[in-house]
């Protein structure tokens, strides 16, 4: 981060913050990326007027001086990415913080390039031929990891041609050359530009299902491949742990975790969990999927601003290899008051709670990110965006909630009161919708689970049903409620305990396959279609309620994650435990 | 582009990251003072002054004052005094600038000491020494350097134990409103708290509270000051508003050097953030900055994430900083921001009630709405007892459930309820008075506290306790005669 251009270096004039105004300097673009004062600290521009410019300091800005030098890099904020990204941990501004001291201090801004990174040695596997013809997107060749995501080289974009040259196999750093494309030399690693989106040939309409193994998502408000979801949940309704379950279970490539403003102790035990569990479909540990982004609440807050960005630009580099990644940013609001914080220094006139007035067209410049598309390289990819929203006082109706639900596919609301009698994940099946269920069902059809749709209807009918009963049996008594009545409520209660609740913490409940959920909700239909039976029999429902149904509601983690073969088993011996009652 | 001062070098706790020349060199008296306005003094001709800088302010008559640098523009420096600009005139006063941010000296020459908010002593002793200097507001932890929060610390407090169990390393709120023994509570979690074999420090930090608050808490943990292993940093309702500031940075800078130089557990607590963030409030108003809700600044989550995010337990270090902040919910509102922002930042929080007080009960937790989200990492199997994590949530859910069957009881009265429904109205009784309700000095036994659990819930049918495995009902539920 050299200076490019002598003469372009200016002097601090105002300091408030993260706020720096500067003046002298010329030829300065929008975003570009300046150093301030002895420390060097990093700063984007974000106005220029004549000389002067104003910038927000991605450090903490304590000691900086009125005429202290401010030096332009003639480049944009942008990342250093290629081969080394998984496992690893990065601040907002995507500086390696694994090989960071244990205090950050601004110290650390001196060393953009990190000594550690660039000397280590990969080992590089050529695949292009040179001599033919390639263009951005091919792949020149190929580098292995700890896990069993192969990182591939990329022709990057904009560049096409006859290769040239092709470094052979064995060792190089990321810096090196490995390859030259008419005049252009291509190293193993590239700078890439965080703002930007990254090129790609033509977005996919068709939805595919994204499996989290998690039941009220995968059977009630499932995700496409792609498309973008939002959790908003006030605190102690159980996000977190939720988007962590995400984290562990989705059936994606890579996982790009983003701790945005949140706790550090929190992105201590992804990290922790990630590393000691083991992803069942490649055998390789969790981690060495994910590449972690924490910018925790106590970090710079302008490198927070900066995270989200960092996150969509890493998935959508590892898109670009023809993987399917899903991005999961907790949480989107500490962003959002990042920019509310700028514009505010900054005089930025309020719209609404003193959120600038691009609030919105920021949110969808992030949720846009999303998408499943052919890349520049012809393969089939996909960035999942998941961001959760923390609404100030649970309030739903707060600008970050009501924006942001306006990008995407899916909402998974999280609800209070199902937190506060411990139902997790409190997503609310009142307050949540999935927009592409229809076509998912459709997806199901065609892939061996013709029922899913079926299923979907009735479990969302009768919570419906049980909801509308419950508040009736509030005014008039349970017991003023006819037979069938009173079936539906039990069924809605054991819908709710049996299937929707999930134990993130048990072995066989955290995750559950879609084959094990089908056979759940079976087991509480057809006790539900039993009760019915015996009401119509004659039966007494006060003898139906008093008969045990710890069996229906254990199953879920008395057996395996994909183990429906029990769940079914266990739907005949409770039938006929119930047909038994008289 | 090339500085005299080099590379810095990252900070090593025990060393002065500021060279001597910045500390001592800027001394010059400014006396040009362009305004005065609430907490605020503009100087002029302050070129050359940095951002967060701390100053001396000195007056006419030779007191003196501080000052935080909140804003500098061109020659001019936007300072905030901390005991208020009360009697400042434009003419006369002198600022003296420190050349960097504020520093305290650390060391164990804190333990035993009682000081106001800004760490003068008040007890009559020597001005504190010690051992380094460090920076008030602190460097963010590399959170890859965290050690997830694993080991519980006891309060000998049953329901907080029991049913809320407080972490090393955590930060874990009391939620609470005026009139309440909020205070209390955080006192005899001061008073009581202790860590298995380790090396236990307590750090107080008041922040408006009353006189007679102050005598309280002084009187308290008088015997924990006189064995050492405590620091009260005191800030009265009737002193500087501004000063509040400072008090809950310098507590855990203190915490820190003992928990990651001295390797004692440290536990923070901090009474009352209200009175902190009205004081933040203040100083964003003087500034006529735009506000977010209820007038507080839109950076108060950051802000407070400052203060709080300095709990943790850091690898390769043996010690660990635990905070415990209180705060009053004006009128009981849990959405108002300041106890909305640090529910979002805190793993949990605990909730005190005024109905359940009204029932008499000390401590008056509203245990549905309490929650502590490490108790999973802290309790059970090799922390506490097998079977703790299963008599909590089943005491939760089981208290749940006789709260409705108390509501319906109100309908319907207590005679036309099933049999269930009265054994869950004779276990709330039991719960309550027997676990939840305690002295204000008695210190419980994790095993007393558990027991207490248990013979609640023998109240219950068996077929009620489905949270609860067969071999902990075996083994722990109390058979009665009958």
């Amino acid at each position: 981060m050299e200076p490019v251009a002598e003469g372009k270096d200016g002097q601090v004039v105002r300091v408030s913050g993260p706020l720096v105004e500067i003046e002298g300097v010329e030829r300065l673009s929008m975003l570009e990326l300046m150093t301030l004062g002895p420390q060097r600290i990093a700063a984007e521009t974000v106005a220029i007027a004549g000389t002067k410019a104003t910038l927000q300091a991605y450090e903490y800005t304590g000691g900086l001086k009125v005429g202290d030098v401010a030096a332009a890099t003639g480049a944009e904020l942008s990342s250093l990415m290629g081969p080394g990204l998984l496992g690893q941990v990065f601040d907002g501004l995507m500086r390696p913080l694994s090989s960071a001291p244990m205090w950050l201090t601004p110290a650390r801004s001196q060393s953009t390039a990190d000594p550690v990174v660039l000397a280590r040695e990969w080992t590089f596997v050529p695949t292009a031929v040179p001599g033919t013809n390639v263009s951005a997107g091919d792949v020149l060749g190929t580098v292995p990891e700890s896990g069993s995501v192969v990182h591939r080289v990329l022709v990057p974009a904009g560049v096409y041609g006859v290769l040239s040259w092709v470094a052979p196999e064995g060792k190089v750093r990321v810096l090196d050359p490995i390859a030259v494309v008419a005049d252009h030399v291509v190293s193993l690693a590239e700078r890439v530009p965080i703002r930007r989106a990254r090129p790609f040939l033509a977005r996919h309409t068709a939805a595919v299902p994204l499996h989290t193994g998690q039941r009220v998502l995968d059977l009630v408000f499932p995700l496409a491949r792609g498309a973008a979801a939002t959790v908003p949940g006030g605190f102690g309704t159980g996000k977190t742990m939720m988007l962590q379950q995400v984290a562990k279970w989705s059936d994606a490539d890579v996982i790009v975790y983003v701790g945005c403003g949140e706790r550090g102790n929190e992105m201590a035990d992804v990290l922790d969990g990630l590393s000691q569990l083991e992803d069942a479909r490649t055998g390789d540990r969790l981690i060495d999927r994910t590449v972690i982004i924490a910018n925790t609440s106590n970090m710079p807050m302008m490198a927070r601003e900066a995270s989200i960005f960092t996150g969509i630009t890493v998935a959508e580099y590892y898109r670009d290899m023809g993987y399917d990644v899903v991005v999961i940013a907790d949480s989107t609001s500490r962003w959002a008051e990042a920019l509310r914080e700028f514009a505010n220094r900054n005089g930025d006139l309020p719209a609404e709670e003193g959120y600038p007035a691009n609030l919105s067209s920021e949110l969808a410049s992030f949720y846009e990110r999303a998408g499943r598309v052919t890349t520049l390289g012809g393969q089939s990819a996909s960035v999942t965006v998941i961001g959760a929203v923390s609404p100030p006082g649970g309030d739903m109706s707060e600008p970050v909630t009501t924006d942001s639900q306006r990008f995407v596919r899916s909402l998974w609301m999280l609800d209070r009161d199902l937190a506060y009698s411990r139902h997790y994940p409190a997503v609310s099946w009142t307050g949540s919708f999935a927009r592409d269920a229809e076509e998912l069902g459709n997806w199901h059809a065609a892939n061996g689970q013709p029922g899913w749709a079926i299923r979907r209807a009735r479990t969302v009918a009768l919570l419906a049903e049980s909801d509308r009963l419950a508040e009736l049996a509030e005014i008039i008594g349970r017991s003023s409620l006819p037979g069938h009545e009173q079936v539906l409520l039990l069924g809605g209660r054991l819908l709710r305990d049996g299937v929707l609740m999930q134990n993130a913490l048990s072995n066989n409940d955290g995750y559950c396959s879609l084959e094990k959920g089908a056979a759940l909700l079976d087991l509480v239909f057809d006790v539900v279609d039993a009760c019915q039976r015996l009401v119509e029999r004659g039966v007494a429902v006060a003898s139906i309620e008093e008969a045990d149904f710890g069996p229906v509601l254990r199953a879920r983690e008395e057996f395996g994650p994909s183990d429906d073969a029990s769940v079914r088993a266990r739907s005949a011996e409770v039938l006929a435990a119930l047909e038994a009652l008289q | 582009m090339k500085d005299s001062t080099g590379p810095a070098k990252e900070p090593i706790e025990g060393t002065d990251p500021a060279p001597l020349s910045d500390r001592f060199g800027a001394q010059i008296s400014h006396g040009d003072i362009r305004e005065v306005r609430g907490p605020l003094l503009v100087v002029g001709g302050a070129g050359g002054v940095g951002w967060d800088e701390f100053a001396t302010i000195d007056l006419a008559g030779g007191e003196s004052r501080h000052g935080l640098v909140l804003e500098v523009d061109r020659d001019l420096a936007t300072l905030q005094v901390l005991e208020s600009t009360d009697g400042m005139s434009l003419g006369g006063i002198g600022v003296r600038f420190d050349g960097r941010p504020l520093h305290v000296q650390v060391g164990t020459q804190w333990l035993g000491r009682v000081c106001n908010g800004r760490g003068e002593p008040l007890d009559g002793g020597p001005p504190v020494t010690g051992t380094a200097t460090l920076p008030v507001s602190g460097w963010p932890l590399n959170p890859v350097y965290r050690e997830p929060p694993q080991e519980p610390v006891l309060t000998g407090i049953s329901v907080i134990d029991g049913l809320m169990t407080l972490v090393r390393g955590q930060k874990l709120p009391i939620f609470s409103v005026p009139g309440l023994p909020h205070l209390t509570l955080a006192t005899q979690i001061a008073a009581q708290a202790t860590s298995s074999g380790q090396s236990f420090r307590v750090v107080f930090a008041a922040m408006g509270l009353t006189h007679a608050d102050i005598a309280f808490v002084r009187d308290r943990l008088e015997e924990r000051s006189a064995e050492k292993e405590l620091i009260l940093l005191l800030n009265a309702a009737d002193d500087p508003v501004i000063e509040r500031i400072l008090t809950p940075r310098i507590a855990p800078t203190i915490a820190e050097h003992l928990a990651y130089t001295e390797s004692h557990d440290v536990l923070v607590v901090m009474s009352d953030m209200t009175s902190y963030a009205e004081a933040v409030r203040e100083v964003s108003a003087a500034r006529r900055e735009i506000p977010a809700r209820r007038g507080y600044p839109g950076y108060l989550y950051s802000d407070l994430a400052t203060l709080y995010e300095r709990c943790g337990r850091v690898k390769g270090h043996d010690g660990s900083v635990t905070i415990v902040p209180v705060l009053t919910m004006p009128a009981g509102d849990i959405t108002h921001p300041v106890p909305d922002l640090t529910g979002y930042i805190t793993e949990g929080q605990i909730v005190l009630a005024p109905d359940i007080a009204a029932r008499g009960i000390y401590p008056p937790v509203d245990v549905l709405s309490s929650l502590s989200r490490l108790m999973r990492s802290g309790a059970g199997k090799g922390r506490t007892r097998e079977d703790h994590p299963d008599v909590a949530a089943q005491v939760l859910a089981a208290l749940a459930r006789a709260r409705q069957a108390t509501e319906l009881a109100e309908l319907v009265g207590e005679a036309a309820l099933s049999e269930t429904d009265r054994s869950y109205i004779l276990y709330r009784t039991l719960v309550e008075k027997g676990l939840f309700d305690q002295a204000r000095d008695e210190s419980r036994t994790l095993e007393d506290t558990l027991g207490r659990a248990w013979t609640a819930l023998a109240a219950l049918p068996d077929k009620e306790l489905t949270m609860l495995p067969r071999v902990f009902l075996d083994r722990y539920l109390p058979r009665s005669g009958s």
